[in-house]
């Protein structure tokens, strides 16, 4: 009976991952390695101005006094940053000036990621900024958001058309001095979107972008920032995918919102970047650091994550919750299978009175993946009635993957309620065999079961994604009950 | 209908049927009874397909077919539906759109359209003053913190839905009180036609009054050991079936 458990669950953990292929796109590229010399040669790709210069070697020369952190629960062959390409642009022959220049092997690339970046996107009302490798190739909708001053574009435009801003805000939330990784990023990111959504604006749209590692022994290190002014609204969704090569390929991004009073972000992810394959072999490294601020009282951020993908995945999408009344939510998916590992969760960090955090976490493993949730919620002396709730819920499929669950809590204030629950579930062959009975197939009933398990979250997702979601969820999980 | 001929199946190296014999007709209510532990359940799964199980001997034939080749859906979607003795918890999954699942993937099978949601909130309507179940019990996660009783309704709801050929109730009269015994009881006497049949598992005579066998079988040790008609539940009820067991037990000495 464990026997054919096991059979069934190796069958639904072997399907295939289904953005694996490879645009043949010329490109740009930087020589393979890093040194003061490629910062030199990223900056000067761009255009870049002198400060940006400054602050990318300022940020490299920080890490090189740094170390590859090792304290999380996952474990890979060490990263040689000498042979990673830390630049790789598509090459077009003139800069687009309208989606229609766009070169017909990237169009085709975004029609197979099932992404269209004209009409139809149009019809559901969403921006769209694609970034393939290092470069931001398409931003649609600029237009109509300039009308009521919301500023969605690549971050390389942003620092030339708008470098006030990105003086003021960049790093601000996260330093390059943060972490390792963002050191890294703070040195040699290439592009990523900039959103800017002014005083009492509610963004029009949804705004979304692409981000796609095409190139062999790329890293990709992009960089977004999301400026809400007081009392705006944005709901920003971000969704990556990547061929499939036998290599691991490194992508190391940062994500800082800046939520001032009464500003809402919400920031919602669906990870799919290739998980490698069944033998553990290939797969991105996915190292990111976000982090937003509710800078004003009032003030309100949320992270949605859908992770599916990545050979390895350390995230902790975190909220400094400094405004007075200010709210942090965290809401995740994350689903592991074949040898994949995921280490991910939040941060929540209470320093103005009266804030609240929730945190809900939904971790699915399969095969012989390692799922683990890691947080943090921290209460400062000042933040008087600070409220925490957490809830970590996990869902095995099979006995040969493992689940776990660290909750740091750190309370100063004695005004403080901080609730954590957990719960670890399997997916049983009675429930199975109950949707069986049905007329349910098995296939079915397992993204049934997987979806009912991570509801409360895929609620949070805007509609035309949810739907998306659902079935990347039940993608990634085919073959791993069956 | 459906014709069992010497079926034998086994879990786990422990032979529990041994040998059933049992014929079923379009129209015909057969009740199975017998004591703790005989091979009921264990009937009703192997007649499912409960992979757990594995059937060592024997032949089942279902509407010309051969059942035993037939994936556990597929046999559902031919018209096999048993209600759980333990019906099973799916958390997060709405009652009613698992039946809805459960109804179109029927449909499909029989190359029929997907109901669309107003024809399906028609029929859910109808079977649900059938069975007297509420709406709000509906709208739950499936069987998630339903009374034993709830789930047990649920359970001839969803037969209502399916409108199944054949329907095996194991036990659905258990934990049953007594407005909901005649409920259930209705709901299968009104779903009753000349081209359905059911089996119907329970240990007390009680239901019996409600849903009146056509014939009635004692089950034990894996056998079907005696068969008769109605009369013959009544006198279980009064002997119990120590005369029986002693009978058997005698025969297989
Ligand atoms: N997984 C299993 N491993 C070993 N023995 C099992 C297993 N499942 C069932 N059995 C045994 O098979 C026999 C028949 O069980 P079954 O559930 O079919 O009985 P039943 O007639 O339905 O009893 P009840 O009236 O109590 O519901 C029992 O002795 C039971 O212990
Ligand atoms: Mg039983």
């Amino acid at each position: 009976m464990q026997e054919e458990n096991d059979d069934i669950l190796e069958q639904i953990t072997s399907s295939e991952y289904k953005y694996g292929f490879v645009t043949d796109i010329e490109a740009d590229e930087a020589p393979k390695g890093l040194s003061e010399d490629t910062v030199r040669f990223i900056s000067a790709k761009k255009n870049e101005p002198a400060w940006m210069l400054e602050y990318r070697l300022k940020a490299y020369r920080h890490w090189l006094t740094m170390e590859e952190p090792q304290w999380s629960n996952v474990e890979f062959p060490s990263i040689n940053y000498q042979d990673i390409i830390y630049y790789s642009a598509p090459k077009q022959k003139i800069a687009p000036d309208s989606l229609d220049d766009i070169d017909p092997e990237l169009r085709k690339t975004f029609e197979k990621l099932g992404i269209s970046l004209n009409e139809q996107k149009r019809l559901t009302g969403v921006a769209v900024d694609a970034v393939i490798d290092s470069v931001s190739v398409a931003t649609t909708f600029k237009e109509e958001l300039s009308k009521v001053g919301v500023i969605f574009c690549s971050m390389s435009e942003a620092i030339q058309e708008h470098p006030e801003l990105i003086k003021k805000y960049l790093g601000s939330v996260v330093p390059a001095t943060d972490n390792y990784f963002t050191a890294l990023n703070s040195a040699v990111f290439s592009d990523g979107s900039f959103c800017f959504i002014p005083k009492g604006v509610r963004c029009p749209m949804e705004l979304s972008t692409y981000f796609r590692i095409n190139a062999a022994n790329t890293g990709q290190f992009e960089r977004t920032l999301i400026v809400a002014e007081d009392e705006a609204y944005v709901s920003y969704l971000e969704g990556c995918t990547a061929p499939m090569r036998d290599e691991n390929q490194l992508h190391a991004a940062v994500v800082e919102i800046v939520a001032m009073e009464r500003a809402e972000v919400k920031y919602s992810t669906v990870q799919n970047w290739y998980p490698g394959d069944k033998e553990g072999k290939g797969g991105i490294y996915n190292f990111v650091t976000k982090r937003g601020i509710c800078a004003g009282a009032h003030a309100k951020i949320s992270w949605t994550q859908v992770e599916t993908g990545s050979s390895i995945t350390w995230k902790y999408p975190s909220v400094i919750l400094k405004g007075d009344n200010s709210i942090g939510e965290f809401y995740s998916v994350a689903v592991t299978n074949n040898f994949q590992q995921a280490d991910t969760g939040t941060k929540m960090i209470h320093l103005g009175k009266n804030t609240k955090s929730r945190i809900v976490s939904k971790g699915i493993s399969a095969g012989k993946s390692q799922n683990s949730y890691r947080g943090l919620v921290s209460v400062s002396k000042k933040a008087s009635n600070a409220r925490n709730y957490s809830q970590c819920d996990s869902l095995l499929l099979g006995d040969k993957c493992g689940a776990h669950t660290f909750p740091y809590i750190e309370v100063k204030n004695n005004t403080a309620i901080v609730e954590h629950e957990a719960t670890t579930s399997k997916i049983g062959e009675d429930q199975i065999f109950y949707c069986n009975q049905r007329g349910i197939d098995t296939e079915t009933a397992v993204a049934l079961i997987i979806n009912g398990f991570a509801k409360e979250v895929m609620n949070q997702l805007p509609m035309e994604f949810a739907v998306e979601a659902q079935k990347l969820l039940a993608i990634s999980l085919e073959g791993s009950v069956g | 209908m459906l014709k069992i001929n010497h079926l034998q199946a086994r879990i786990e190296e422990k032979e529990i049927l041994k040998g059933i014999n049992l014929d079923i007709k379009p129209g015909e209510i057969h009740a199975i009874m017998g004591p703790n532990g005989s091979g009921k359940s264990t009937l009703a799964s192997v007649l499912a397909g409960r992979s757990d199980y594995e059937v060592t001997g024997g032949s089942v034939e279902f509407m010309g077919k051969d059942l035993l080749e037939l994936s556990p859906e597929d046999r559902a979607k031919e018209g096999l539906f048993l209600a759980f003795q333990y019906p099973v918890e799916i958390p997060g999954v709405s009652t009613t759109n698992f039946i809805k699942s459960a109804v179109n993937e029927k449909r499909k099978y029989l190359g029929q359209e997907p109901l669309d949601a107003a024809q399906f909130l028609r029929t859910m309507k109808e079977k649900m003053k059938l069975v007297e179940i509420d709406q709000s019990l509906l709208s739950r996660s499936l069987n998630e913190g339903f009374s034993g009783g709830e789930k047990k309704r649920n359970e001839i709801f969803q037969m209502a839905m399916l409108e199944p050929k054949l329907a095996i109730l194991d036990e659905t009269d258990s934990g049953l009180d007594i407005d909901a015994l005649r409920i259930v009881a209705n709901g299968v006497n009104q779903l009753r036609n000349k081209d359905n049949a059911f089996l119907v598992v329970t240990h007390y005579q009680r239901l019996l009054d409600y849903i009146v066998p056509d014939f009635v079988h004692v089950l034990y040790k894996g056998r079907i050991v005696r068969s008769g008609t109605k009369e013959l539940a009544k006198e279980l009820e009064e002997k119990g079936y120590d005369f029986i067991k002693a009978e058997v037990d005698q025969e297989l000495a």
